[in-house]
């Protein structure tokens, strides 16, 4: 075996063991290995199977399921487009075909020499200064024409990419609206020593009185999370921190862990303190190697001044530390089960549910899944008490949310507001001019007409994850809609039969179409497709595919029209029939939801 | 507890169960069928051929990963589901390559039967026609991936009965495929035997036994004989004697 390349069988011996040869660091171990040759040749995955005692074909199955592995030879250099659409906003494609035809290559393939190979991978998480990628796994944002040049002309030159000019890979930091987070002082220390002063419960009935709620998406109540967890049967305990961003348009837990990793940590102390964990996890995603170093840097600086490990804080019988893990490309990752699968090094397939995380998580023991901005702001509660953090927000959303804006703005970049701003005072703030819509969570989150601004930011009105991408009236629907249906077919994770399939079909029908080739069918079976979707699938990846689809169906209907080619063609299909799905998914039945309205757009 | 039965109501009919049977195993048992693909009874329900959904007290859920609970309401009848399961089987027809005149699985394959029991006459979407492996190195195996639907029942199989691990899922999305144990990525590769319980689990023409294929005429097949339905609940039945008199 591997007499091939004795040097890689050395170097992938090294860091096999260096990982200790266990098993639950397959999806660590692979993103090293990676780093070696750009690929994992056959030879490789053989060699590692068998280090770890796993077959051959689990390792294949982990191997092939990341998308920043390949078991492919790639070119000496790979480079990955963010292909979010705000980056294709900015010309993402024309700087692609700009490097294309440089290297004389297509997308998705390597050049003849082996030197470069150029695909896009989904959002990189840098929309506030895009367009963007990655070069053998390195960020570069702000892409110009000139930018791409000094690029190709680094390729051609051969020098590996970590000897390349420093300055390249700065990422920026555009933090441009604080509220009670990002404001208020919280020192290494303050938020789980006021934990331990106060006492478990003590701690616990603060958070329950802060009404603080999810920030990842799904708006769980933290304290009763914590509370279960606490209460589940078993002396082993984990707190992971999401870290995963996965959310097209979403960057703030970038900043989050870039400027306030500190007081993120401080939260999973508290957590761990108020459950009983042991160990924590950070999962970060593969999108944001340049943060490894710093949170690492965090981590041996709260050891060292007794915040981590042993006596935590001088607590003598709270031992707790946290180890980081990296991603590799994987959206369906930052839903929480397949998160903690991905953690155990397998294919970030989701659970079958019950049981839930809280009782059944890491390695099957008892864990809590926080995001990043949840942590941070138990961190904050912790010392500031759940009274401060409930008086700002609505009645059924506590507290402030922190927004990644861009987009068709004057100031992308992140910002906190309080709950229940509206929506054109967010556009504001942000110096959005002419807003045609706005897609507030993310592709998996809801898409706003202009005459919808007046709403408001809320659990109970429109919540969000993070994203906020504004649209003007210069751009195309279609497209932004053709956008994130490719980015969900991209991201399923195919375990499920109408999510694997039905993005898919929506990503091609889409595509018909977006290209002026599409026919009332084509709508009839997005939106048959779409309802399957919503309905069958197994995790909120599939249940939510199909939301840019339906939106745009329901708001948007006139862009669909004008681009069908055969509108006339077939006469006996009655589109506002075929749209009936479409509202009682979107519980509309107003008069803008209905085929028959004359339209006032031209 | 009272020894009384617990029952849910099943399209307004009471079903009886015991403590840890899933909707769909108790509703076998009971004489409903629910179509299914990736369930089989001898493993751990894996939920992701999404064909036996139901509603369960108004909201969709796979019947055989969801537990019976007594007093659940569970809908399965209805327009809305028999049109949900009837797009899941052409999904399926549509994203692989089923040429059921030319295959030898004919008669017995239950994605065939299941499709029949549904009333899919067409794949209805655009096929994808993807390309897929066909490996016929082995002596006595031929595994066609044209006809897989990944329901992971031979990786089960080969791995919790047969404890060689044989299957496993690679790719993902769309491009999820499945690949066997082997550096050269062949079958003949693998430890895979004629006797292993991963040769008699897939539901379609996947996997084959060499020089077998029409050993049976088609007219005379598995689902020639009686419907997919019945013998799904005929084989429930007869577990639930078994167990009663073990
Ligand atoms: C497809 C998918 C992707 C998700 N991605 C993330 C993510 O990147 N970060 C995150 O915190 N939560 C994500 N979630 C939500 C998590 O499943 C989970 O609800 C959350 O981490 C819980 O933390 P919270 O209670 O603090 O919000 C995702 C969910 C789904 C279905
Ligand atoms: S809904 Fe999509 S992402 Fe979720 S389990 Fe099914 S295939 Fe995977
Ligand atoms: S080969 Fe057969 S048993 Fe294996 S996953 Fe495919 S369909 Fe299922
Ligand atoms: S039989 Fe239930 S999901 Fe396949």
């Amino acid at each position: 075996m591997h007499s091939a390349d004795p040097d890689l069988a050395a170097a992938v011996a090294a860091i096999l063991t260096h990982h200790r040869h266990d098993a639950t660091r397959l999806v660590q171990i692979l993103r090293e290995v990676m780093q070696q040759r750009g690929y994992l040749p056959p030879a490789t995955l053989t060699q590692i199977a068998s280090a770890l005692h796993l077959s051959r074909a689990h390792v294949e199955g982990v191997a092939g399921f990341y998308a920043f592995f390949s078991c492919h030879s790639q070119g000496r250099f790979r480079v990955l487009f963010s292909d979010n659409i705000t980056d294709q906003m900015c010309g993402s494609h024309e700087l692609q075909r700009r490097m294309l035809d440089a290297f004389r290559i297509e997308l998705g393939e390597v050049s003849r020499d082996g030197l470069v190979s150029v695909g896009r991978t989904s959002c990189t998480g840098l929309c506030d200064q895009g367009p963007a990628l990655l070069v053998n796994g390195r960020a570069i944002a702000r892409l110009t024409p000139a930018r791409i040049g000094a690029l190709s002309a680094l390729i051609r030159g051969g020098q590996p990419v970590t000897e390349w000019p420093e300055n390249l890979f700065t990422i920026d930091s555009h933090i441009r609206r604080r509220d009670r987070l990002l404001s208020t002082p919280l020192l290494p220390g303050e938020g789980i020593r006021a934990a331990i002063s106060r006492g478990r419960d003590a701690t616990l009935a603060e958070i329950k009185r802060s009404d603080l709620r999810g920030r990842g998406g799904a708006g769980f109540a933290t304290a009763t999370k914590w509370d279960a967890c606490q209460k589940a049967p078993g002396p082993t305990r984990f707190v992971v921190c999401n870290a995963d961003e996965g959310e097209p348009g979403t960057f703030k837990d970038r900043e989050l862990l870039t400027h306030h990793a500190q007081q993120v940590i401080e939260g999973m102390s508290v957590a761990a303190f108020v459950i009983g964990a042991q160990r924590g996890l950070i999962y970060l995603r593969g999108e944001y190697p340049f943060l490894i170093e710093p949170l690492e840097a965090v981590l041996a600086a709260r050891r060292a001044q007794g915040l981590l490990g042993r006596a935590v804080a001088g607590a003598p019988d709270f031992d707790f530390d946290i180890e980081l893990h990296v991603g590799a490309g994987a959206y369906v990752c930052g839903e929480e089960s397949a998160l903690l699968e991905s953690l155990e090094g397998k294919r970030g397939i989701p659970r079958n549910r019950p049981p839930y995380p809280v009782t059944h998580g890491y390695q099957g023991k008892p864990t809590v899944v926080n995001n990043v901005e949840t942590l941070l702001a138990a961190a904050h509660i912790a010392k500031q008490g759940g009274a401060w953090f409930r008086s700002v927000g609505t009645s059924k959303s506590a507290g402030t949310k922190i927004l990644s804006i861009s987009g068709d703005v004057a100031h992308p970049g992140t910002y906190e507001f309080p709950f229940g701003v509206s929506m054109r005072h967010i556009l504001e703030e942000a110096g959005a001019r002419d807003v045609q819509a706005v897609q507030v969570g993310g592709p998996s989150g809801v898409l706003l007409a202009s005459h919808e601004l007046e709403r408001k930011l809320a659990f109970e009105d429109v919540p969000s994850a993070g994203a906020f991408m504004v649209f003007d009236r210069s751009r195309d629907i279609l497209s932004v809609v053709d956008n994130f249906t490719r980015f969900f077919a991209h991201e399923s994770c195919g375990f499920c039969t109408p999510c694997r399939v039905g993005t898919t079909l929506n990503q091609q029908i889409m595509g018909r179409v977006v290209s002026g080739h599409g026919s009332r069918r084509d709508v009839k079976d997005l939106i048959r497709v779409s309802r399957l979707l919503k309905t069958a699938s197994h995790c909120g990846l599939g249940t939510t595919a199909s939301n840019p689809i339906t939106d745009a169906l329901a708001k948007f209907r006139p862009s669909f029209d004008r681009r069908l080619a055969s509108m006339d063609v077939l006469p006996a299909f009655d589109l506002d029939e075929a749209l009936a799905p479409a509202r009682e998914v979107t519980a509309r039945d107003d008069a803008a939801a209905h085929f028959s309205e004359p339209e006032t757009t031209s | 507890m009272s020894d009384a039965p617990q029952t849910f109501v099943l399209d307004g009919e009471a079903v009886e169960f015991s403590p840890g049977q899933s909707i769909l195993q108790a509703a076998l048992a009971g004489g409903s069928y629910i179509p299914s693909l990736c369930y089989h009874p001898e493993f751990k329900p894996h939920g992701s051929c999404k064909v036996c959904t139901v509603k369960v007290n108004g909201r969709a859920a796979a019947s055989c990963t969801t537990p019976a609970r007594a007093g659940d309401v569970v809908e399965l009848q209805s327009e809305e589901l028999q049109d949900l399961r009837k797009n899941l089987v052409q999904f399926l027809f549509t994203e692989g390559n089923h040429f059921c005149p030319s295959c030898e699985q004919s008669g017995d394959c239950q994605l065939q039967a299941v499709g029949y029991e549904l009333g899919v006459v067409s794949g209805h979407y655009n096929p994808l026609f993807p390309t897929r492996n066909v490996d016929a190195s082995h002596p006595d195996v031929l595994l066609d991936l044209n006809r897989c639907i990944l329901c992971e029942l031979c990786v089960r199989a080969s791995s919790i009965v047969d404890k060689k691990d044989v299957f496993a899922l690679s790719g993902r999305g769309i491009t999820k495929h499945l690949v066997v144990n082997a550096e050269s990525g062949r079958l003949a590769d693998t430890a895979l035997q004629l006797s292993d319980k991963a040769m008699s689990v897939c539901p379609v023409g996947a996997i084959l036994r060499k020089r077998h294929g029409f050993a049976t005429p088609i007219g005379q097949r598995t689902f020639d004989k009686q419907p997919v339905s019945a013998l799904a609940i005929q084989k429930a039945q007869a577990k639930t004697t078994d167990e009663g008199t073990r």
